[in-house]
């Protein structure tokens, strides 16, 4: 069932084109996630949805009642702020029962309500303190909690987790996921991390200039980028730009690459061939499609990454291979990967 | 431990004396010294023409208690109170206004409160004079639509017009930069939880410029106590406050020593004053 439906909606400040005819859905109960680089037009869009910002053209429904018309203190949308923006005037559950308090609720009911947000996000006991008695991740989540208390059909997060360290960012973004689940509030993240997206969003809407490039689910942008910008944006990626034709794409320099069927034959078109899909061998007369040498192998635990130069193209390509490379700097090897591990992308003709 | 060199102690005992030496030597000549004179004029007979006789006495002090004295302070107190209540009234909105302005214009908004400044205080006092007088414009705007003419000059009220008039830039310019650090996005977390605007105000951006508030107010209550200039050219000397009071003791009636006992009065409710302005300023920082 569809929560939010943005219709068409733009944004110009000036010279510059914010948002540019954006058409999303966002489903009821889902962990959606706006994904781009900054001054894509995510924080806009953001803005227009919690009311501080109002679009040039469009139409934004919720529940199919327009949200536009709505003030944004009266908007069943709650945002927690990348900076947190808490009162730092107000105790904790001062900050938490503010929401509340303007909703006229009865004394007791606030007093259990915060209480058991409180108890949800693991703050009981820093109740009384003061947000700037709290680290960085304890604010967090009081800023997670003075949200989710308000029971929103819509809760925004802008960049949940950029201002955190490694460990507690990996215990947060559990959390989050957790605390998504049992309240079955919609979720939507906005970012310009990928990993943040990837690993928290049921849904990703890569954004690009001020318009939606693709919305999919994580898996699917990985292994199916449908445009030349998600193939380069989302992941590590070898990318070559060619000409289609029966037996695969004809790179210039680099001769026919295996390719799976593509939609339009003799058009333009770029592979996007995932590293981990590469497979390196020996090089004899009848295997690889490409030759390579060895530029750079670096470790990492789990995986390991080779760089090859390519005769006849700029960039390196990059594979990868479970545990330790079987290869080394130097060596001279056959690069290859089957027609159906690459995924192919219409290119847009300019002009 | 450390043992420390004599000559690195003494180069720093002498980089402290070069730095603060001349500030501290200032202070002491010009405001310690005289202050201490003003205290131990308090316990001594008044000589007859000026100056003080050696004599200790309690009764300096005792005076201050006769109703004539405590009426002065009383009202004086009055109205600085009413003017620094009027001063903050009509300072917040304007500070307010200020901050939210576009950079550029707060420029040029800032210069415009402070302009008044680069003018002679007396000069614009005098004007105040021109403006209330029976035969000014205020009046003669009242006759031109048929009204009868109100007596402006030499009231209570022209005094704090001219108190408020000269001490306005001094609320103004803290509660701008009260207002101007606050977060933007502490009103719009508000707002997202469901405030309306004029409780964002009351719960949001009032209660964290109480600093701001709070230095503002003694910036216009310190001076507009003290001050004997307006009462005289505005109030026609018809209303008494403490600053005329005291200058009366020195230069007219030659009581050095109850000058002084009222002087140190006035010195004692503004010590009190800031002793409680920082407070309560600790108190609203805390955390902010």
């Amino acid at each position: 069932m569809t929560l939010i439906s943005i219709n068409g909606v733009s944004r110009r400040f000036g010279e510059v084109t914010a948002l540019d005819s954006v058409v999303l859905e966002i489903r009821q109960g889902e962990f959606f996630a706006l994904l781009g680089p900054s001054g894509c037009g995510k924080t806009t869009l953001l803005r227009i949805l919690a009311g501080f910002e109002q679009p040039d053209a469009g139409a934004v429904l919720l529940d199919g009642a327009d949200l536009l018309a709505t003030p944004a203190h009266r908007r069943p949308v709650n945002l927690m702020f990348q900076s947190y923006a808490l009162f730092p005037h107000m105790s904790v559950e001062k900050n938490v029962a503010y929401g509340l308090e303007r909703e006229r609720l009865p004394r007791a009911e606030i007093r259990e309500r915060v209480g058991a947000v409180l108890e949800t996000v693991g703050l009981a006991a820093q109740a009384r303190r003061r947000p700037h008695e709290l680290s960085g991740g304890q604010r967090q989540r009081v800023a997670l909690a003075r949200a989710v208390v308000k029971r929103p059909r819509l809760l925004l997060l802008d960049e949940p987790l950029s201002a955190l360290d490694k460990k507690v960012r990996s215990e947060m973004q559990l959390e989050l996921k957790r605390l998504q689940h049992e309240v079955g509030i919609t979720f939507v993240v906005v970012t310009h991390d990928q990993e943040e997206a990837m690993s928290l969003a049921d849904r990703i809407a890569v954004m690009n200039g001020g318009r939606v490039e693709q919305v999919d689910a994580p898996a699917d942008l990985y292994e199916r980028p449908r445009t030349t910008f998600v193939a380069g944006f989302i992941g590590a990626n070898n990318l070559f730009t060619g000409r289609l034709t029966g037996k695969g794409l004809d790179v210039d320099g680099l001769g026919v690459l295996p390719a799976p069927a593509g939609p339009v034959e003799g058009g333009t078109a770029m592979l996007a061939v995932r590293p981990e899909r590469i497979r390196l061998g020996p090089v004899t007369a009848d295997q690889g499609v490409l030759r390579g040498r060895v530029v750079d192998v670096s470790f990492y635990g789990g995986v390991s990454h080779v760089a090859l130069s390519v005769a006849g193209r700029d960039r390196n390509v990059l594979a990868a291979t479970q545990g330790r490379a079987r290869v080394e700097a130097g060596a001279e090897v056959a690069v290859s990967w089957d027609a159906d591990d690459g995924a192919l992308v219409p290119v847009a003709l300019s002009g | 431990m450390t043992v420390r060199q004599p000559a690195r102690v003494l180069g720093k005992a002498a980089g402290r004396l070069a730095t603060m030496g001349p500030g501290f030597g200032f202070l002491t000549v010009f405001l310690l010294v005289p202050l201490a004179l003003v205290l131990s004029y308090t316990v001594f007979r008044r000589g007859r023409f000026g100056g003080v006789v050696y004599e200790p006495t309690g009764e300096n002090f005792t005076r201050l208690a006769d109703p004539l004295y405590l009426d002065v302070v009383v009202g004086s107190v009055k109205l600085a109170a009413i003017t620094t209540l009027l001063a903050l009234l009509l300072g917040y909105p304007t500070a307010y206004l200020i901050a939210r302005l576009p950079a550029r214009w707060k420029v040029v908004a800032l210069v415009a409160v402070v302009l008044p400044f680069w003018t002679n205080f007396l000069i614009r006092t005098y004007a105040w004079i021109v403006l209330l007088n029976s035969e000014g414009p205020v009046n003669s705007g009242l006759k031109a639509l048929g009204l009868r003419p109100v007596e402006l000059l030499y009231t209570d009220g022209a005094i704090v017009a001219g108190l408020l008039y000269a001490y306005l830039p001094l609320m103004i310019l803290p509660l701008y930069s009260a207002v101007e650090r606050l977060d933007p996005q502490l009103r719009e977390a508000s707002a997202n939880l469901g405030a309306r605007p004029a409780r964002t105000f009351w719960s949001v951006t009032l209660p964290l410029s109480l600093p701001g508030v709070l230095t503002g107010c003694v910036f216009v209550f310190v001076p507009s106590l003290g001050n004997f200039v307006i009462p005289e050219l505005l109030g026609g000397g018809r209303r008494i406050m403490v600053g005329n009071l005291i200058r009366d003791q020195f230069l007219k009636a030659r009581d050095w020593p109850f000058g002084s006992v009222l002087a140190l009065a006035v010195i004692a409710v503004l010590v009190l004053l800031l002793f409680a302005q920082a407070w309560a300023a600790r108190r609203a920082g805390r955390g902010a």
